[in-house]
C-alpha cells in the first residue's frame, strides 16, 4: 500500500501533490471496492463458518444491545420535549406522538443505531484487524492456506449486516417508548393517545425503508471498518493502529451520512415511498 | 527442492531484492544471513508466497509458484510451516487452538485426534500444559516454541524461520537453536532460516547463504562461508560469530582484526 504525500512541496509542485493526492485517493477507493467484491464473492462459497458468524452476531448484537437501546430511547426523550414544544405554539402538539414515530421509524432509529455501531463495532474492527496484521497474524493465517477474507472480513460483514437491522428495530421501539415517557411524564399528555396515533402512522413501508437503511448501514461499516484494517502496513506499529482506528471511526460517520440522503434520495424522491 | 531464480523486488524506490539467485536442496536446513534492511524477511516472505515478486521465478518441488492463483498457491503453502519474528500467534484463540488451526481448517479430524496431534507436536517443542493457556499468558520463548509446534502441526515439508531467536534471552536463544537443530534431524524437513545472530547460524545450519544489497554475495556449507574470502562477510563474522569458529588465518578477517586492534 502506497503511502500519502507529504505537503512538504513548494507552491510550483502543487499540481503534482494533487494529482499524487487524487491518484492515492482513486487507488485507495479501488483497494476498498475490491476487497468488498472479494468478501461478497466469498460469503457464497463454501464452507459457511457459522460458528465464526455465530460468535461475531453475539459480539455485535448483544453486547450493543444496552448502549442502542440507551441511545435510541433518550434520542426519543428529546424528541418529545422538543417536538412538544415546537408544536404548542400552532395548537397541534397532538401530532407529537406521529413527529416522534415517523422521526425515529424513518430516520433517527437506524442512524442513531449506525453511528453507535460505528464508533463502536467499526472501530473495535478495524483495530483488531490492524493489530494483526501488525503483528503478522494475518500473514500466518494465509501460510497456514486459509483466506483472511472469508475468515476475517465475511464473518463481520454479515454479521454487521444482519444486527444493524436488528439492532435498528430495537432503537425504534425505545426511542418511541422514550418520546412516550417524556411527553407524558412531563407534560401530562394523554398515554392512549399517543400509542393510538403511533399505531396510526405506522406503516410496513416506513419499517421496510428503515431496515433498507439500517443493512445498507451495516454493510458500510464493516466494509470501512475492515478495509481500514486490512490497509495498514505492517511497519505500521501502535502509531499505524491508532491512526486506522481514527481514521475508521471518522470516514464511517461521513460514509452513514452519504449513503443515508443517497438513500433518501432513491427511495423518497425517485421511488416515491412514503 | 526451492529455487529462486533472478527474483527482484521494489519497495517504492528501494530495490530490496535485486536479481537473487538461490538453490536450497531438499532436507538442508540453510541459513540466510546479511544486514538489516538486505532483503532476508522479504526473501522468506517471497518463498512464502506471501510477498509478489516484480520479475523472477520461486520454484518449490517442481511448481512455480509466483504465477499460481490462490487455490493452488493454498495447496503449495500446506507444505509450509513458517515461526514469525513475533511468533504471531492468534490472541483470541489458546495454545491448543492455534496448534490445530490449520487441522480444524483442512481436515476432517476429530476433537479428540487433533487434541492429539496438539499434544503430540507441543511434547516435540518440549513444552507440556500450557494448552489451555493464552498467548498472552506465555513468556516469549514460549511463544516461539508454540509458534514452532503450529508450524509442525500439519507436518510440513519445508519450515521457515524468520529470526526464530530475536528478543530471547542468551540461555532461550541456546535452547531454541538446539530445538531447531533436533528438529531438523529428526523430521528431515528442509528449512530456511533467517537470522543475524551468529551464533544461531554456526548452530543450526548446514548451508548459508550471505545478501547484500539485494544480491547473493556468498553461498556454502559453514565451513566454506568461514574460509570465504569477502571483506562484507568476514566483518559480518568478525563481529557475529563465536571466537571458536572464526578462521583466524582467513586474511580478509586478519585485515579486519588488525584493523580493530590498530583502532583500539
Amino acid at each position: 500500500m502506497s503511502n500519502p504525500p507529504t505537503e512538504n512541496a513548494s507552491s510550483g509542485e502543487n499540481t503534482n501533490i494533487l494529482k499524487i493526492r487524487l491518484h492515492y485517493m482513486l487507488s485507495e477507493i479501488g483497494e476498498a471496492v475490491s476487497l468488498l467484491a472479494e468478501t461478497i464473492y466469498q460469503i457464497f462459497k463454501r464452507p459457511l463458518q457459522l460458528d465464526l458468524l455465530l460468535k461475531q452476531l453475539l459480539l455485535i448484537g448483544f453486547n450493543s444491545l444496552s448502549v442502542v437501546l440507551v441511545s435510541g430511547f433518550f434520542t426519543g426523550m428529546v424528541l418529545g420535549v422538543q417536538g412538544y414544544v415546537q408544536l404548542k405554539p400552532y395548537a397541534v402538539e397532538g401530532s407529537v406522538a406521529q413527529f416522534v414515530s415517523v422521526s425515529v421509524v424513518k430516520e433517527l432509529g437506524p442512524m442513531i443505531t449506525a453511528f453507535v455501531l460505528s464508533g463502536r463495532i467499526g472501530a473495535s474492527i478495524t483495530a483488531e484487524l490492524s493489530t494483526m496484521k501488525v503483528t503478522e497474524q494475518i500473514d500466518a493465517l494465509k501460510v497456514m492456506g486459509t483466506n483472511p477474507v472469508k475468515y476475517l472480513v465475511v464473518p463481520r460483514f454479515l454479521a454487521c449486516s444482519i444486527m444493524l437491522p436488528t439492532l435498528t428495530i430495537f432503537s425504534t421501539f425505545a426511542g418511541i417508548f422514550g418520546g412516550f415517557v417524556a411527553v407524558v411524564s412531563l407534560f401530562g399528555f394523554n398515554g392512549y393517545f399517543y400509542v393510538l396515533e403511533v399505531q396510526k402512522h405506522l406503516f410496513i413501508g416506513s419499517v421496510l425503508i428503515s431496515l433498507i437503511k439500517a443493512t445498507s448501514f451495516g454493510m458500510a461499516i464493516a466494509a470501512v471498518g475492515c478495509y481500514k484494517g486490512f490497509s495498514i502496513s505492517t511497519a505500521g506499529g501502535a502509531e499505524g493502529v491508532g491512526t486506522a482506528t481514527t481514521g475508521s471511526a471518522v470516514i464511517s460517520l461521513i460514509t452513514i451520512l452519504v449513503l443515508d440522503f443517497i438513500l433518501n434520495h432513491i427511495l423518497f424522491n425517485i421511488l416515491g415511498l412514503i | 527442492m526451492i529455487s529462486v531464480k533472478d527474483v527482484r523486488k521494489k519497495f517504492g524506490d528501494n530495490q530490496v531484492l535485486n536479481g537473487l539467485d538461490l538453490e536450497i536442496p531438499r532436507g538442508e536446513t540453510l541459513i540466510i544471513m546479511g544486514r538489516s534492511g538486505c532483503g532476508k524477511s522479504v526473501l522468506l516472505k517471497v518463498i512464502a508466497g506471501l510477498i509478489e515478486v516484480d520479475t523472477g521465478e520461486v520454484w518449490i518441488d517442481g511448481t512455480e509458484i509466483t504465477t499460481l492463483k490462490k487455490k493452488p498457491l493454498n495447496q503449495i503453502r500446506r507444505k509450509i510451516g513458517m515461526l514469525f519474528q513475533s511468533a504471531a500467534l492468534f490472541d483470541s484463540m489458546s495454545v491448543a487452538e492455534n496448534i490445530a488451526f490449520m487441522l480444524d481448517q483442512h481436515t476432517d479430524l476429530s476433537e479428540q485426534d487433533m487434541r492429539k496431534i496438539v499434544d503430540e507436536k507441543l511434547k516435540l517443542v518440549d513444552l507440556d500444559g500450557v494448552q489451555d493457556l493464552r498467548p498472552a499468558h506465555l513468556s516469549g520463548g514460549m511463544k516461539k516454541r508454540v509458534g514452532l509446534a503450529r508450524a509442525l502441526a500439519f507436518n510440513p515439508e519445508i519450515i521457515l524461520y524468520d529470526e526464530p531467536t530475536t528478543g530471547l534471552d542468551p540461555v532461550t536463544c541456546t535452547e531454541i537453536n538446539e530445538l531447531i537443530r533436533d528438529l531438523n534431524q529428526q523430521l528431515q524437513v528442509t528449512s530456511i532460516v533467517v537470522t543475524h545472530d551468529m551464533h544461531s547460524a554456526f548452530s543450526v545450519g548446514t548451508l548459508m547463504v550471505m545478501l547484500h544489497e539485494g544480491k547473493q554475495i556468498a553461498y556454502g556449507t559453514p565451513e566454506e562461508i568461514i574460509n570465504e574470502d569477502h571483506p562484507i562477510l568476514q566483518q559480518f563474522i568478525l563481529f557475529g560469530a563465536p571466537d571458536q569458529i572464526l578462521n583466524i588465518n582467513n586474511p580478509t578477517l586478519k585485515e579486519f582484526t588488525g584493523r580493530s586492534t590498530n583502532g583500539a
